[in-house]
């Protein structure tokens, strides 16, 4: 049964040339489709290797502590158990994934030291015979601890008084010495002051679980060169690479990922969760390992979307422009940075969503809190900031009256505007897509907005 | 400690189980046939999926030893060659696959569907197809391509 993929030509003909479209609006068969209905694609953990030794992870009963003790030696008794890794084993215990374009400090431990920032936080790695033996050493690993003051809230972390939990002295990232991502253009407080009407609302959202029908996990295989093999469902093959290569302090050259069939992977496979430990648990074994975490784990410790809480405020005028508009974000990070501090800036960059506003005033913030770390998913930054946004425009053009999509054709930004990153807008479809959508689903537009594309000049 | 008698695909095999020994895991490990997936391990997700004597188990929760003498049928053994079945065809042609790791439990259910219902009806398909989890294709080309499946065996 072929799919019909068609194509709207009628749009953007003068930009068209001939030869474009080869792919886009044909049928093509996946290249991977007949080894998946066949059950002959490989994912990594259909690999089998003689001697395989298993990790799982001892992790934090708590949100926020202090370690007093961590005691392995029952663990060590358990038949079967091979090794415990502990932080003294990591050669480069602190990291940050996105050092490796820049972000600074390292933030996280790959095992915890004198504290935990989340509960499921890992403390002690056991490496064993079978994954059996291995659950079980974890099990008994005794940790003992004082609880300290959380924070699950991302404005209380930034509120006076709350307690500090970053090594880093705040509980949020600092942009190049920033409190927060920042957007300034115009001048919001007289754009406010000009409107006929002034709105602000506030929107939240949860964290989201990917939830792959594969969970995380790796095999490491020593080779008989010194270097280790990660076979890795990773969706980030040289971010692992890189980043597994700093943590064991060796050259990047002694370590090959194969990777690329991902189970699902939606952003939450981009972090470095399993690879260095089972790497050093090969090191120190020198046998093959795996390291694949239960659905359990890929429930309560994988990353998920962060949660965001969003306030925007807009002034506007009766016929519907939008003449300023301040944004105040805040995305939970979770304990650690992983790749948050980048979401935010992606965040901010979105900011003030597709549309032409003079005057616009934005702080987004990468805020600490004691909840499990979140990063990656699918647009993250700019999924939820959409959601707000949109979610905006549609009680803006209830309150005033106006139809929503001529109230968005009203402020979509056209080719020519200047955009509140001081970037000239171009090739802006905006206008093009919103009238096709509304034909499409049979929504009438006057004469007036039909007409409008987006290379007609804005009048000053 | 059991020697476990199964017909796998056709095929006659033994192993030695553990009481501990899942199916899954048997077929696997033990048997070199990873077409079943492990996606949970607690019967939730569907993705290891196997016929047991033609009914649908999710193989995670049989304990081997437990089904000595049994036929098991795996998404290995369903095409004739190159020749695809009916369900794995109208999987290919309909993009129902995305990352593939709900893909030979989906086919599996859905053949034990068409077995015991060679006609079924859209609502009965996402019925039978209700234990089985996927993550990225959002079901729709999935129930498709099994009624497609269902329709190419008519023919
Ligand atoms: S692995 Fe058996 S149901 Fe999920
Ligand atoms: S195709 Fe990825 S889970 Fe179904």
């Amino acid at each position: 049964m072929p799919r019909v993929n068609p194509i709207d030509t009628d749009y953007f003909k003068d930009e068209r040339k001939s030869a474009d479209f080869t792919v886009i609006g044909k049928t093509v068969q996946r290249s991977d489709a007949l080894g998946h209905v066949t059950g002959r694609t490989e994912f990594f953990e259909d690999r089998s290797f003689p001697d395989l030794a298993h990790v799982k992870i001892h992790r934090s009963a708590h949100h926020h502590a202090r370690i007093d003790s961590v005691d392995c030696s029952e663990a060590l008794r358990v038949p079967g158990v091979l090794r415990v890794i502990t932080h003294a084993d990591v050669p480069s215990n602190w990291y940050v994934v996105l050092r490796l374009i820049g972000i600074e400090p390292n933030d996280e431990p790959v095992l915890a030291e004198d504290r935990v920032l989340y509960k499921g936080e890992p403390i002690v790695a056991v490496v064993a015979d079978s994954e059996a033996a291995a659950l079980e050493g974890a099990r008994r690993v005794k940790v003992t601890y004082t609880e300290l003051p959380a924070v699950l809230d991302v404005e209380e972390a930034l509120a006076e008084g709350a307690p500090v939990i970053k090594q880093a002295g705040t509980n949020y990232f600092v942009y190049e010495g920033h409190h927060a991502r920042r957007l300034r253009f115009g001048d919001v407080e007289q754009g406010f002051a000009q409107a006929d009407h002034v709105f602000e609302w506030r929107y939240s959202s949860a964290p989201i679980e990917h939830a792959p029908t594969e969970t995380t996990g790796c095999i490491v295989v020593p080779q008989s060169s010194g270097r280790l093999l990660i076979h890795s469902n990773t969706q980030a093959a040289f971010f692992t690479l890189d980043n597994t290569a700093l943590i064991l302090d060796r050259p990047f050259t002694d370590l090959q990922v194969k990777g690329g069939t991902v189970g699902g992977g939606f952003g939450g496979k981009v972090d470095v969760m399993v690879e260095p430990l089972a790497c050093i648990a090969a090191m120190l074994t020198n046998r093959p390992v795996k390291f694949v975490y239960t659905r359990e784990e890929e429930m309560q410790v994988s990353s998920p979307r962060a949660a965001e809480r969003i306030y925007i405020k807009d002034g506007v005028m009766n016929d519907g422009r939008i003449v300023a508009r301040k944004v105040m974000l805040y995305v939970d990070a979770g304990a650690y940075s992983r790749h948050s501090p980048y979401g935010t800036t992606k965040a901010c960059a979105h900011l003030p969503g597709p549309y032409t506003i003079p005057n616009v005033y934005a702080d987004c913030h990468c805020v600490y809190t004691n909840r499990t770390p979140s990063s990656a998913m699918r647009g993250f930054g700019v999924t939820i900031a959409d959601f707000a946004l949109e979610s905006q425009m549609d009680r803006l053009a209830r309150a005033l009256d106006i139809d929503p999509l001529q109230f968005r054709l009203i402020n979509a930004y056209r080719d020519g505007d200047m955009k509140a990153h001081r970037k000239v807008a171009e090739g802006t479809a905006l206008i093009e897509v919103i009238q096709r959508a509304a034909a499409l689903v049979g929504h009438e537009l006057p004469d007036e907005f039909r007409v409008l594309s987006s290379s007609t000049p804005r009048e000053a | 400690m059991k020697i476990v008698n199964l017909k796998v695909n056709g095929v006659g095999k033994a192993f030695i189980a553990k009481p501990e020994t899942t199916l899954l895991l048997a077929l696997r490990e033990q048997l070199g046939l990873t077409g079943a997936k492990r996606g949970c391990a607690q019967g939730a997700c569907g993705s290891c999926t196997v016929l047991l004597d033609g009914e649908p188990v999710v193989s995670c929760l049989v304990p081997a030893v437990t089904v000595d003498g049994s036929d098991v049928a795996t998404v290995e053994g369903l095409a004739d060659g190159d020749k695809l079945s009916h369900v794995q065809q109208a999987f290919l042609d309909g993009f129902a696959t995305q990352c593939g790791f709900c893909t030979p439990g989906m086919i599996m259910s859905a053949e034990a569907l068409l077995d015991r219902n060679p006609n079924p009806t859209r609502d009965e398909v996402a019925e039978a197809i209700s234990g089985n989890v996927c993550r990225c294709t959002g079901y729709e080309p999935i129930i498709s391509a099994v009624l497609d499946a269902a329709e190419r065996a008519r023919l």
